[in-house]
């Protein structure tokens, strides 16, 4: 995207035929795939936490993590299911594997780790079959972290301009909100003496959302109104105030129960307020022909002085 | 791997995976010679039995299609162009296939094949019959995860219904907006070429049916020919705006499969002025989220480390 750096505005005149949208709006429905998005970033997320706690001897946070991540990517499996125009055929989605598509991927990633999540939650559960709940956890340990991430890349890898432009920020976003939710869960359902790694996690997590959405926004120039506006620009602004508030109170209240269930509603609520945000905003670039026409005239304009 | 995702790829049958395969072909839609008869529209949905596609009137000149869509496959799109013609207007040699009943009012050997004389006010009008592009580099078929579109051995690009579980990747990531779901039914539709007709050597119906050959298939290679002579002709006889789109393999998608002569811009006629493959950034995009998951994973780690509980 050239030269775009925030500060110079573009002229938003442009030519449409009778300002209909040139792209089609995706069809994926709502709330399906932003909780998705949201379900996902905690179960990958949830995973990993769960071989810290195992290894640093935290049961409460372990029992925590590990049903999160098989609930997570168990439920998520079957929105994406009710999501298909044909869900009859989702075994159609394990007929090939293509690198090329970010869904085909994702949904090899979501079988193995929600397989692996839900043997080692199991095995965990009824204390049976241990080595193989171990070997279990560590799979789903290794997959979740591209769980919680992929569907940066699903979104980005689409013609839609607000998601495609920014395919640099988007998994960084989404790794934060994932973080940050996952935080979040543990806080609430952990008793306060094991989730000190729970409240780190939350801040680091809203760190990074925030220095993501920033940079998004500050790098996409005309392509960031449809994350500022209407609302996702609203949903945007409240998951922002929810993150803060959720990271002070693992901050300042970490010890108190009260401040650490809200503080953890708080950050599960932002982040899936988040995922609403940029799954609205990429339809809403997508609806309006400004913003497949002037983004391209402008590097039309750019490549053309560049020969010049 | 880059000339697999974008650029000129010359054989795309043969990269595809086919040993012997007929030429690629085509479509050549020259939108200056294009009369708006819906002609088109009308054989293809008769052929391919495409279901209604919903009543309606726009407003919109004489376009109630609106658009490409899972039950519109060619689309007629119509625009009135007002604009002062210069007096005396140049009688310009019109090649046989140009006077072929186009819409004028007034006297005919205006400058522009697609305006009429009116006063000292003349209404252009731009009729272009669009369809799928049948991209070099299609991000339909890249982001399809059942393999359900395919590419064909005329090195078309079509949708395999029995496979498709209606997903809807495909829809978003067509940078032309052509694919689109068909509600009722849950699975996506688009043109295949008449890859039915092709496969017994016939040409598209819609082809088969455009009275002035605005519509022109062929093998690619000498469309492209025929194309660039095309609009050096309508250069020489003062028609400065004339251009093709989707021609050259050294666009954002390695070329269309079918490809146009505009007399405007082509987001006049509601298609990108730029259209890119979203596949040609997904190297990146992989390292990103690669990047990304092992934040989040050190992250994790660094959580259990420092202060005890
Ligand atoms: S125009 Fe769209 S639907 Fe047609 S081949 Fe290209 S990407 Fe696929
Ligand atoms: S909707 Fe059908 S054709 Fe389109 S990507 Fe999904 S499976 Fe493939």
């Amino acid at each position: 995207m050239g030269r775009r750096d925030g500060a110079v505005v573009p002229d938003a005149e442009f030519r449409s035929y009778y300002g209909r949208p040139i792209l089609k709006k995706p069809v994926w429905k709502q709330p399906d795939v932003p909780l998705y998005l949201w379900l996902g970033g905690i179960a990958g997320t949830s995973a990993a936490l769960a071989e810290g706690a195992r290894l640093s001897d935290r049961p409460a946070l372990e029992r925590v993590a590990r049903l999160a991540a098989a609930a997570g990517s168990g439920i998520g499996s079957i929105v994406l299911v009710h999501d298909l125009g044909r869900p009859e055929r989702f075994l159609n989605m394990l007929r090939v594997f293509k690198v090329t598509s970010p869904l085909s991927v994702g949904s090899w990633l979501l079988a193995g780790f929600s397989t692996a999540a839900s043997v080692s939650a199991a095995s965990h559960e009824t204390a049976r079959l241990r080595p193989v709940g171990r070997l279990a956890g560590f799979a789903a340990a290794t997959l979740g972290p591209p769980l919680a991430t992929y569907t940066a890349v699903l979104l980005a890898n689409t013609a839609v301009p607000a998601w495609h432009e920014a395919y640099r920020e988007l998994p960084f976003l989404f790794a934060g909100s994932a973080t940050a939710a996952t935080g979040g869960l543990a806080m609430l359902a952990v008793p306060v003496a094991e989730a000190g790694p729970a409240r780190r996690l939350a801040v680091a997590g809203v760190a990074l959302d925030l220095a993501a959405e920033h940079r998004l926004e500050s790098r996409l120039g005309m392509l960031a109104e449809p994350y500022q506006q209407q609302r996702p620009g609203r949903f945007l602004r409240a998951a922002r105030g929810l993150n803060l508030a959720g990271a002070a109170g693992a901050v300042l209240g970490g010890r108190s129960r009260a401040v650490s269930s809200l503080s953890g509603l708080a950050l599960l609520g932002g982040s899936l307020l988040t995922r609403f945000a940029v799954f609205q905003a990429g339809l809403a670039s997508a609806e309006d022909p400004k913003y497949t026409v002037v983004p391209q005239r402008e590097r039309m304009r750019a490549r053309e002085s560049q020969l010049a | 791997m880059s000339n697999r995702l974008s650029g000129p790829l010359d054989d795309v049958t043969g990269d595809a995976g086919y040993e012997a395969h007929p030429e690629r072909m085509g479509f050549f839609t020259d939108t200056s010679v294009c009369i708006g008869c819906k002609a088109c529209e009308v054989a293809c949905k008769e052929w391919n039995f495409v279901p209604e596609d919903g009543l309606l009137l726009t407003g919109m000149s004489y376009d109630n299609t609106q658009q490409l869509d899972a039950n519109s496959w060619r689309h007629v799109a119509f625009v009135e162009q007002t604009k002062p013609v210069q007096a005396p207007s140049p009688t310009v040699n019109t090649s046989a296939s140009t006077d072929l009943g186009m819409p004028t009012v007034g006297l005919p050997g205006a400058q522009d094949p697609q305006a009429a004389d009116n006063g000292d006010i003349g209404v252009r009008w731009l009729m272009s019959s669009d369809v799928c592009k049948h991209c070099t580099h299609a991000a339909c078929l890249d982001v399809c995860p059942t393999g359900s579109l395919f590419r064909t051995e005329f090195g078309t690009v079509v949708v395999q219904q029995d496979i498709c579980n209606g997903c809807g990747y495909c829809v978003p990531a067509c940078p032309y907006g052509v694919i689109d779901q068909r509600k009722d039914d849950g699975r996506v539709f688009k043109c295949t070429m008449c890859y039915d007709r092709l496969g017994v050597g016939e040409q598209p119906a819609c082809a088969k049916a455009c009275p002035t050959e605005s519509i022109q298939f062929g093998p690619l290679d000498e469309l492209r020919e025929r194309a660039q002579q095309r609009v050096e002709r309508l250069h020489e006889q003062g028609i400065d705006e004339a251009r093709l789109y989707g021609e050259s393999p050294d666009d954002g998608v390695g070329g269309d499969g079918a490809f146009f002569l505009l007399l405007d811009e082509p987001e006049v006629y509601g298609m990108p002025p730029d259209p890119v493959v979203t596949t040609r950034d997904l190297a990146a995009m992989w390292r990103q989220a690669g990047a990304a998951a092992l934040t989040l994973t050190v992250g994790v780690a660094l959580s259990f480390v420092g202060r005890s509980r």
